[in-house]
């Protein structure tokens, strides 16, 4: 719910910005949808609303480049308006909504129904990716202009990958023409079309069908080498594995036009999980090994993985609740991401200001947005954020309508405890006075 | 000395404790099913559904002869007549056949896992009578009993497991009990069908696993996986892992060929290892109904000091 004043004061936090290269204890002013002053103690005329920051970190409002929501089409998974309060929740100023609903995005109604949902909701910006190709079919392209005169900032078949190499050429080429990212989920759909877990020695103890690692940097090569081919702005969906992130560092190191995320699952987990056929634990692409873990600590460290996404995908109880070889593949992420990759900080792969940059100033670099900045005369989307709160992860303290997170029962430490969106306060479920 | 468990579902998980309870409660059964009249009243009273997905003649005729043996009353659901079809979950299947108060649940699945899934949300016991290529307890513990009572110890022996181990739910219990019972265990076949990863040395030859080998387990190829290319004929297949009784004579004298059924004759072995006096292949049909009278009974409750 906005707040009602348009004047807030944020004291005391420590402000966190890539892009101006602050990192300071400092008071933050915000008038209306602006940032209007920054510096320690200010001093402030007239009535305003305080928000006490003192041993908080604020930084610029976190955005997920890798959301499902499940409206049209899946309401019974999650609706718009839920998925949206998650992501207040879990400290999201903006989210990036996948195609794979029901109709697909692929045409500028269902962008435009999807931009409705949000605007009705009124919290979280919603930016929709539309369809590489028709009905996400891998056969004929979208009308990929349409899309993004609609509101659509980049395009993607998330989930049933285009595995005709000629078709992505083609959608990368036309992708040119608006600057927008083709984002690829990165799978070779030959190699283990019944896969259900990770190939080793678990999937083989499980008895589990397993896909081998191969089958994501089969097509992380394939896409680098046709992003060198048409120059296009190429984004590669949550990396797993060790071995694409060799690939992605040796290709930008030639110059090739490619950026990528992670999402804290590939850097907190390992394929052991799915011991005793958890289907929380099942997802595309399948948890991997230590090694991989490690590889993917490594990427975000060097900056190979540019970005920390969700890839959120709730699924309903009676779904999950199937054989593991029938439960669909997705966890809910929204509300975990944070705590999860705050450990990277406490581990000492990241630090704070590369930790903002993989979740506020690349992403808002990848979509080409002027959001993920925390300066003077900048849009106030930021997020206020205890890294000292510890919370219990429960179906009851998730807003998320699906609960299925392999992190239930897990304690955590860290959580938003506000967020601004434009100036203006947003519900996340919890009171500030008490944070 | 009772076991403490509610379900029997792999033996990743059982101990070698529970494992001897099984056997050795097995050896007293194997003389109920010598008598002239086969029954015991031990599970007067209880009921024992047999809830199998996939058909299946030999596992279900073996636990129903044991639970028969028992005195319980046994009732089968083969996928046919089950609601699945329909639309119901696995679950909710489950979950009705428990309502009308079955005291176990012997489940067959096509699914790895599908037995877990039920176990953790059902009162009644549930009894992995094979789920998809995950485990079959129930013959691993068959397949043990059978060396055990043949060899008259387990520890030490050379055992060899031939064929399809990845996709073989038998192979992956047998690899449990074996490794926990000390045996030295070798998986043999081509290396899409025996990954790496496995507990056991791998072959991709049989002639250099054969020598002096105790225990000769062969698993049944599916036919069906040549399509996918896990092998490449069924001739060359038998060229390479099919059991002669010419490559048996480098194994040890007293080797003991086994097999889970049904068996490929001129495939997995010819007919002459087959039918030979080092197969045990009917034994090892016997001795299941032994072995399921004993889980169905140390299940229930039962202590291994009982009144066979």
């Amino acid at each position: 719910m906005p707040s009602p004043t348009v004047r807030i004061l944020i004291q005391g936090g420590r402000a966190i910005d890539p892009v101006s290269g602050r990192d300071e204890i400092c008071d933050l002013y915000i008038e209306d949808e602006t940032i209007r002053k920054i510096a320690p103690r200010l001093k402030i005329e007239g009535s305003y609303i305080t928000l006490p920051a003192a041993g908080k970190i604020v930084v610029p409002g976190l955005i997920d480049l890798h959301t499902h929501m499940r409206e049209p089409g899946f309401e019974y998974k999650e609706t718009a308006a839920h998925t949206i309060s998650a992501a207040a929740a879990g400290g999201f100023t903006s989210i990036c909504v996948m195609p794979n609903t029901d109709p697909v995005n692929d045409h500028q109604a269902v962008t435009r129904l999807i931009l409705e949902k949000a605007r009705q909701a009124a919290s979280v910006r919603v930016f929709p990716i539309g369809a590489i190709t028709k009905g996400q079919k891998g056969i004929e392209l979208s009308e990929i202009g349409e899309l993004v005169e609609a509101g659509c900032v980049a395009i993607s078949d998330d989930g049933r990958p285009v595995s005709n190499s000629r078709i992505m050429r083609r959608a990368m080429e036309y992708a040119k023409i608006f600057d927008i990212p083709v984002i690829d989920h990165c799978e070779d759909l030959s190699l283990a079309p019944e896969g259900v877990m990770f190939e080793g020695a678990t999937s083989f103890t499980c008895g589990l069908i397993g896909i081998p690692a191969a089958s994501e940097t089969i097509m992380v090569a394939r896409d680098i080498a046709l992003a060198e081919l048409t120059g296009a702005k190429l984004h590669l969906a949550h990396i797993s594995t060790g071995g694409s992130v060799h690939l992605i560092r040796e290709a930008k190191r030639r110059g090739v036009t490619v950026t990528a995320e992670t999402c804290p699952h590939y850097f907190v987990l390992t394929d052991t999980c799915v011991q005793g056929f958890n289907a929380n634990a099942k997802m595309k692409p399948p948890l991997a090994s230590t090694a991989d873990v490690e590889e993917i600590r490594a990427g975000l460290a060097d900056g190979t993985l540019d970005a920390i996404a969700t890839d959120h995908a709730p699924h309903a109880a009676h779904e999950k609740g199937l054989t593991m070889d029938s439960a669909p593949f997705g966890i809910v992420g929204l509300e975990t991401a944070l705590p999860l990759s705050l450990r990277l900080i406490e581990d000492g792969v990241l630090t704070w200001t590369q930790w903002v940059e993989k979740w506020t100033t690349n992403p808002a670099r990848i979509l080409g947005k002027p959001l993920g900045r925390l300066a003077v005369g900048d849009m106030a989307d930021l997020t206020i954020i205890d890294p000292a709160l510890s919370w219990t992860v429960t179906a009851d303290t998730l807003r998320s309508t699906s609960k299925n997170s392999p992190f239930l029962g897990w304690t955590l430490k860290g959580r938003a405890v506000a967020v601004l969106i434009a100036g203006k306060r947003v519900d996340i479920g919890q009171s500030y006075l008490a944070a | 000395m009772d076991i403490k468990r509610k379900d029997l579902l792999s033996l990743s998980d059982l101990s070698v404790y529970e494992m001897d309870l099984v056997l050795q409660t097995a050896a007293s059964f194997k003389q109920v099913s010598a008598r002239d009249i086969k029954k015991v009243p031990t599970l007067r009273g209880k009921t024992v559904v047999n809830l199998f997905f996939e058909p299946s003649t030999r596992t279900r005729t073996s636990f129903e002869l044991a639970a028969k043996r028992l005195s319980a009353d046994v009732i089968n659901f083969q996928t046919a007549s089950s609601s699945m079809s329909k639309g119901e979950t696995l679950l909710d299947t489950a979950r009705t056949i428990e309502a009308m108060r079955a005291d176990m649940i012997v489940v067959r699945h096509a699914s790895s896992g599908a037995p877990h899934l039920l176990a953790r949300s059902l009162k009644s016991a549930v009894i992995n009578a094979g789920d998809g290529m995950h485990e079959h307890p129930s013959q691993g513990l068959l397949d043990l009993f059978t060396v055990w009572e043949k060899k008259g110890t387990l520890r030490g022996l050379k055992v060899l497991i031939v064929g399809d181990i990845l996709h073989s739910r038998v192979a992956h219990s047998d690899i449990h009990g074996f490794q926990k019972y000390g045996c030295d265990l070798h998986l043999v076949g081509p290396p899409s069908m025996v990954p790496s990863g496995l507990l056991g040395t791998v072959h991709h030859r049989l002639e250099t696993a054969l020598p002096g080998a105790d225990v000769v387990i062969l698993l049944r190829l599916q036919r069906e996986r040549q399509s996918t290319g896990f092998f490449t004929s069924l001739r060359e297949y038998a060229k390479l892992y099919g059991l002669t009784a010419e490559r048996l004579a480098c194994a040890h004298k007293d080797v003991l060929v086994m097999h889970p059924g049904p068996i490929n004759r001129g495939v997995e072995l010819t007919s002459e290892v087959a039918d030979g006096s080092a197969s045990a292949i009917l034994d090892q049909v016997s001795h299941g109904v032994a072995v399921r009278m004993a889980i169905l009974y140390l299940l229930s409750g039962g202590t291994r000091r009982r009144d066979a």
